[in-house]
């Protein structure tokens, strides 16, 4: 029986490299052709973020962008939905700034890449957690969800309720009444009501906040809540 | 939306300074916390201590755990506020926490066995704990700085290790000026403080150090 063929050389330079270690200046050196892809890419971003540390601005941008596909596997890998995963790797961009100055151009760039990745799809999936359990969700989801097994009273009711309900978000400010009707009533996802307003996802999930109690108190007032 | 974000990042780009590292920063903050121990120095009474500390070698023990406990408690609070940096670094302070306790522990163990009463001029409970947690006060808002100058990617660990390291510093800087062994009451006082400490400095912390 013939022997299996010898592995490429990529896997045997795969199983025995080491990093080499760090010149006298603090970076390190580049591998010869034929070096291991993660090492290669790894000391790539390495010299691109030690540029970027002396204000280089173009290997700022080609990192990020390096950087995108990498952290979007990683997000992924965590369990973070697909709607989400653009806003939690805009987080992790946004950790990379304000990290940059700790990393270490003799440390490989790749696990602090992971690492920052992983925390925030962490934070990301505790956030949404919680989120899930607050009330306002719940009065959201209550207002936009109506009951379709009331009897005619209720359906008469509940029209009534509806008519006040219409009325009460009408007269909401405009910021307010945006949020209401495309988070709560046309159920868009926070990305596309930011993309369709022009306003931060922040600032909408405040004012639909702010609206929800609105509206409760309006309610209230009427005799409905 | 990542494109346009990536763009306004590297627009706004400004040459930084790199961050020494954690090791080095750690030990910047023991150089504080060691000049801190200076100006109580000239308030020792270094023959009564020396006593001390050869009458009970345990109330040492737990001196030099609480030291120890401090500088470890430090490194680690630095290494776990750099990013791709293992979480286990938060195990370093354990072994000396571990001595510290089961030192303190023996030593009051020891006065209660012998019916130790209390000299004239020892520090009453209270006051021990005032002591930690005014000492620590400084030490921890230092640390802190540091600290935020660096990513915790888990600020709640991070401001908690810096609550023990400044807990732990203030502690063993007690031995200084209240040379005496612990009685359980006293040693209730410092464990309490040394709680508190860090529950603040875990609560204050955490929110400025993301």
């Amino acid at each position: 029986m013939p022997s299996p063929p010898d592995p490429p050389s990529f896997f045997r330079a795969r199983r025995t490299h080491r990093y080499r270690p760090a010149r006298k200046n603090g970076t390190r050196p580049f591998r010869p052709i034929g070096a291991p892809l993660t090492e290669t890419i790894d000391v790539t971003l390495s010299a691109l973020m030690a540029a970027a540390q002396d204000g280089d601005s173009r290997a700022y941008q080609a990192l990020l962008r390096a950087c995108v596909p990498l952290a979007t596997a990683t997000i992924r890998r965590q369990g973070i939905p697909p709607d989400r995963i653009e806003d939690v790797l805009q987080d992790v961009l946004l950790t990379i700034h304000r990290a940059r100055a700790t990393y270490d151009p003799r440390r490989p760039f790749l696990p602090w890449l992971r690492a920052i990745a992983q925390r925030r799809a962490i934070d990301a999936l505790r956030r949404r957690y919680r989120q899930a359990a607050t009330e306002i969700q719940d009065e959201a989801a209550t207002l936009a969800t109506p009951d379709t097994a009331a009897d005619a009273d209720d359906t008469l009711a509940q029209a009534d309720r509806a008519h006040e309900l219409a009325a009460a978000v009408r007269a909401l400010p405009p910021g307010q009444r945006q949020a209401v009707e495309l988070l709560a009533l046309q159920e868009h996802s926070l990305e596309q009501a930011a993309a369709e307003t022009g306003r931060t996802k922040v600032a909408l999930k405040v004012n639909l906040h702010r609206a929800i109690h609105a509206l409760r108190r309006k309610l209230a007032e009427g005799g409905h809540v | 939306m990542s494109d346009a974000l990536i763009a306004r990042l590297a627009g706004d780009l400004q040459p930084i300074h790199r961050l020494a590292a954690p090791w080095t920063r750690a030990a910047l903050w023991l150089c504080a916390a060691l000049w801190l121990a200076g100006i109580l120095a000239l308030f020792t009474d270094f023959t009564a201590l020396s006593h001390r500390l050869m009458a009970a070698p345990d109330m040492g023990l737990a001196a030099i755990g609480a030291v120890l406990t401090g500088m470890l408690a430090a490194v680690a609070a630095f290494m776990t506020s750099v990013p791709g940096r293992s979480a286990w670094w938060a195990a370093l302070p354990a072994p000396a926490l571990v001595l510290w306790l089961a030192a303190s522990g023996a030593g009051c163990l020891r006065t209660d066995a012998i019916g130790w009463t209390k000299p004239e001029g020892a520090m009453h409970p209270m006051a021990c704990l005032y002591f930690i947690v005014l000492v620590s006060a400084p030490l921890a808002g230092l640390l802190v700085w540091q600290i935020m100058r660096a990513c915790p990617l888990r600020p709640a660990l991070t401001a908690s290790l810096a609550g023990l390291a400044s807990a732990g510093t203030a502690a063993a800087l007690l031995t200084l000026i209240h040379p005496f062994d612990a009685t359980a009451t006293d040693l209730t006082a410092h464990f309490v403080a040394v709680g508190l400490v860090v529950v603040g400095v875990r609560l204050l912390g955490a929110t400025r150090v993301t």
